[in-house]
């Protein structure tokens, strides 16, 4: 491997300059920048408790607001009129669930693709993905569902994992209450 | 008002910034925000709800950003992921 790798790295560069293969070299100092833009303009969208819940937690919940719950299937089982809410997680699905009984709905496969790809890549920073999900799912939740492509739970986000963040909100809000019962500061929480 | 695009590797850019009320401003507002859309972009205004509650709203054209409005916010349109 020693002896023939100049051949192959020559070859390799050969074949990027003669195919004009734009090269990004992955620049860990950009990224985090980057993400560090996102977090703030995240922070001066969502409310405190959302933003709160994003630091602590890093995922957000968002009601859902459909009269008859989320896209198809939930109203044919009997759940139209329900309150259900979504969980925001950063480049993985958004997940639908019943928050009375911490039932899994669906996982909402969706994407923001940016083919412009600047520094050739179209995956928006963390927070920016967590931002856009939340932008279109308060602006117009019908429009993000339809777009996305919808499975059962546990096909790319595992249900224990979702069950243990469902724990661990509930216990999140928990001991945010009492805190702001100790200060006297009371925030929305439920829609 | 400002017009502000996400953008991958490096957070939100500035794309414009203006005065609704300055005809000459409104219309580089209009041309950056037509540009956007051009480029398969959606649109949202972040506002705020009465309870500390926010949300966005999602805008189609120039004419339906508030007027009040501090920035629209551009991003990449949702495609279903695998």
């Amino acid at each position: 491997m020693e002896v023939c790798w100049p051949t192959i790295s020559e070859a390799i560069d050969r074949h990027r300059r003669a195919a004009r293969v734009p090269t990004f070299d992955y620049d860990p100092g950009r990224e985090r920048r980057a993400e560090q833009r996102a977090r703030e303009l995240l922070r001066s969208c969502v409310n405190d408790e959302e933003w709160e819940m994003y630091r602590d937690l890093g995922f957000i919940r968002v009601w859902g607001a459909m009269a008859d719950g989320p896209e198809r299937g939930a109203a044919r089982e009997g759940l139209a009129g329900a309150p259900y809410a979504y969980l925001i997680y950063p480049h993985k699905p958004v997940v639908a669930y019943l928050p009375q009984t911490r039932r899994l709905l669906n996982e909402y496969c969706v994407v923001f693709p940016d083919e412009s790809r600047p520094y050739g890549s179209a995956r928006l920073p963390d927070s920016d993905d967590v931002l856009a999900k939340w932008m279109a799912l308060t602006g117009d939740e019908e429009r993000l569902i339809a777009q996305a492509n919808m499975h059962l739970p546990g096909r790319q986000v595992d249900p224990q994992q979702v069950k243990r963040d469902l724990w661990r909100l509930s216990e999140w809000e928990r001991q945010r209450a009492a805190r702001e019962r100790r200060t006297g500061y009371g925030r929305v929480s439920a829609p | 008002m400002k017009l502000l695009r996400m953008k991958p590797g490096h957070g939100e850019v500035l794309l414009a910034e203006g005065d609704v009320d300055v005809p000459e401003q409104e219309r580089e507002l209009i041309e950056a925000f037509r540009e956007q859309l051009e480029h398969g972009m959606w649109a949202a205004v972040p506002t705020s709800r009465t309870g500390g509650r926010r949300q966005a709203r999602m805008v189609r054209s120039f004419g339906e950003v508030p007027r009040d409005a501090e920035r629209v916010i551009f991003f990449p349109k949702a495609a279903g992921g695998a």
